[in-house]
């Protein structure tokens, strides 16, 4: 037998366990991307199903007659241009008697069924309406608000069911509102009051708008501190800093920054800035500050690489032309690093935007019900808002906690793919 | 050819230097340097890897200094004037440099040209600019071929392309000497014969010293060639007369091929 012969068959040998060693590996990565898949799935599956219930809600259409006993008033007069809200309570419960009957005297249906929301939106709409010139005497058909417990009971198609459960409402309330959808006077609408409306005591009324400004001012603050600082940290180190022990040191600090649990940043945030430097407390402001820390290291790191990785000869080449140093950087260095600088940024607003302790310590926890017009107003943030609301016993508030994810997701898919897309457009470009 | 070469040797030397010591940290790369390059011709220096042939060149433009834990003795004066008295942003203004590798900036064509030009306020108008870049891109040979598209990238060059544009970039300020770091070794013979050309070419208006690996290149394109081993000159003196009797033992060793 020759040497060729023997070699052969071992080469052969081994190549068929090589390629068994090849699918084995292969398959490997197909089942983790599987089972990465699936937890994606779920999740998302999750949220949504829990997310769907709070982009509607019901109203109960009720006729009602603008009594002119209400406004001790006479029939035909025109409607008074101020209402109060107890006149517009009084009204409402008349359109309820005048749909139920005696049900609705024994059961107090407005309070049990009706959110108090619907008081204030009937007054302000009269109001509103004063040039129409309603009468007294004249009958409007017009939508209420259910509150939660009512919403939760036509939801839960209480309403057909003989068993009394405990949405809080008495067996005679749960009739009155089943003899409601029976007549079809029950009717779906989109929940545009979630966007439109900041936190409530009550569901129907309760909506992100507050947190979604109160994170937008925080993101603008941290990014208007974090980007510049974060920069110029980054090019002196890479382009100008000499190399010696206190730049290492500085460099080992900042990569161990990135790492410091956020929370850690709060407390910081808690013990200078509210505590020493007395900055308001709750305020967007402070939670940016705090947010731009928390950022900052990874806006170095990123940046330092992003230049770092920018082609040497630029930089001879620039010199060599008689461009002085900073010229050869802000010309050359950091046009080319942009993309990657930028990508960076934007993923550690990302994460600034996902951040919760942090703003938990400074007391941006709170129930805030007027959305912030300035980054100095008391104001939660998206993440906080669903940490307080998914702790609610109302099912209500956990939906719309649920809500609140899908909304955050959304904001950040768009900062991610921006990242993607300008890092593309640059590198088209360059 | 040899009266007039005998006429220019009269005048004095573009750059001089004398016992250059150059120090990498500890290591020392350069020892007592002692050279001249003649004004308009073409000076190349050869020997093996790390002979320090091109830590020379880079001392004449200073580049060494952004090199942490790079030291420099000696002097080198140009045209008289010490480099180390100059400031550096002055000095590397009146030398053009082209590199090993072609290193456009992420530009476009025109603007590759013209920075130069711009950052030192050589031109007063867009037209004076049009003109400067139009002329060195017509000296470094490329005219024809972008004078279309002077917007594109300078990456969509091919690397010949490339290299002839950082030669125009560097010519567009007019300098006094230019130096080349083994400005062929990325190309195709043809881009390289191209730039051989355009360097007989250039050298009847600029000095230029090139630094190169190839000795046919060196014998082709020099009219001087300095022989560079362990970071010492070994042997200096006109391209015929180092190429075909050297003076020195290791010169002929290594022209022939057998150190290196």
């Amino acid at each position: 037998m020759k040497y060729s012969d023997i070699s052969n068959r071992r080469v052969d040998q081994r190549l068929k366990r090589r390629q068994r060693a090849e699918r084995r590996y292969r398959l490997y990565g197909q089942v983790a991307i599987t089972l990465a898949l699936l937890f994606l799935l779920m999740f998302f599956a999750s949220i949504i199903t829990r997310a769907v219930p709070a982009f509607y809600y019901h109203r109960v259409n009720l006729t009602l007659e603008l009594s002119p006993k209400v406004f001790a008033g006479r029939q035909g007069e025109p409607l008074p241009r101020k209402i109060t809200e107890r006149q517009a309570k009084s009204l409402m419960e008349d359109a309820i008697a005048l749909e139920l009957g005696a049900l609705a005297q024994r059961e107090r249906l407005r309070r049990a069924l009706i959110a108090p929301l619907a008081a204030l939106e009937l007054k302000q709409l009269l109001e509103k309406e004063a040039e129409v010139r309603h009468r007294l005497g004249d009958r409007l058909l017009l939508p209420f608000v259910l509150n939660s417990a009512g919403e939760n009971c036509i939801r839960n198609a209480c309403a057909n069911s003989a068993e009394v459960d405990d949405f809080g409402l008495s067996e005679g309330q749960r009739q009155a509102l089943s003899i409601l959808h029976k007549r079809g006077l029950i009717t779906r609408h989109f929940n545009l009051v979630f966007f439109t409306h900041s936190d409530s005591r009550s569901s129907e009324s309760a909506g992100i708008l507050g947190a979604l400004l109160g994170s937008f001012w925080a993101l603008l603050i941290a990014f208007l501190l974090a980007f510049p600082l974060g920069l110029f940290t980054a090019i002196h180190l890479q382009e100008f800093a000499p190399r010696n022990r206190l730049t290492y040191l500085i460099e080992v600090a900042i990569y161990n920054l990135a790492a410091v649990p956020s929370i850690v940043f709060g407390l910081l945030g808690l013990a200078i800035f509210l505590n020493w430097w007395h900055l308001p407390r709750s305020a967007p402001l402070v939670g940016g500050m705090v947010l731009a820390l928390m950022t900052l290291p990874t806006i170095v790191v990123a940046s330092r690489n992003a230049l770092a990785a920018v082609a040497g000869g630029i930089r001879s080449a620039g010199l060599a032309l008689g461009a002085s140093r900073v010229q050869v950087v802000f010309h050359h260095v950091l046009p080319s690093a942009m993309p990657g600088i930028l990508t960076g940024t934007i993923i550690g607003m990302a994460q600034a935007l996902g951040e919760t302790a942090p703003l938990l310590m400074i007391g941006m926890v709170a129930f805030i019900a007027q959305a912030p017009l300035s980054p100095l107003e008391p104001a939660t943030a998206l993440p906080v808002q669903i940490f307080i609301w998914a702790d609610h016993p109302d099912p209500a508030f956990s939906s719309r906690s649920a809500a609140a994810i899908l909304v955050m997701l959304v904001f950040l898919i768009v900062m991610n793919s921006l990242a993607v897309i300008l890092r593309r457009s640059f590198e088209r470009s360059g | 050819m040899k009266t007039q070469q005998n006429k220019k040797e009269q005048i004095a030397p573009k750059v001089v230097a004398r016992g250059v010591n150059v120090y990498y940290g500890e290591k020392q790369a350069l020892f007592q340097v002692k050279l001249e390059v003649p004004h308009r011709r073409v000076t190349s220096l050869i020997g093996p890897s790390g002979c320090g042939k091109s830590t020379f060149l880079r001392c004449i433009n200073r580049m060494n200094d952004v090199i942490a834990g790079c030291r420099v003795e000696g002097s080198i004066t140009i045209d008289g004037l010490d480099v180390s008295s100059l400031d550096a942003v002055a000095l590397r203004a009146r030398i053009g440099m082209v590199f090993q590798k072609p290193n456009p900036f992420p530009k476009s064509i025109y603007e590759n040209v013209a920075y130069g030009v711009r950052i030192h306020g050589l031109a007063d108008t867009k037209d004076e600019m049009d003109a400067i870049v139009r002329r060195s891109l017509a000296r470094a040979g490329l005219a024809r071929e972008v004078s279309e598209r002077l917007n594109d990238p300078a990456y969509s060059l091919s690397g010949g392309q490339q290299q002839r544009l950082c030669i125009a970039r560097a010519i567009a300020l007019q300098p006094e000497l230019i130096l080349m770091d083994e400005p062929c070794s990325s190309l195709d013979p043809i881009a390289t014969a191209r730039i051989e050309n355009l360097i007989a070419e250039l050298s009847r208006n600029y000095t230029i010293l090139i630094v190169t690996h190839s000795m046919q290149q060196a014998a082709r394109v020099s009219h001087r060639t300095v022989f560079f081993h362990l970071g010492r000159v070994i042997e200096s003196g006109e391209t015929t007369q180092v190429f075909t009797n050297p003076k020195r033992k290791q010169t002929e060793r290594y022209i022939t091929g057998r150190i290196g």
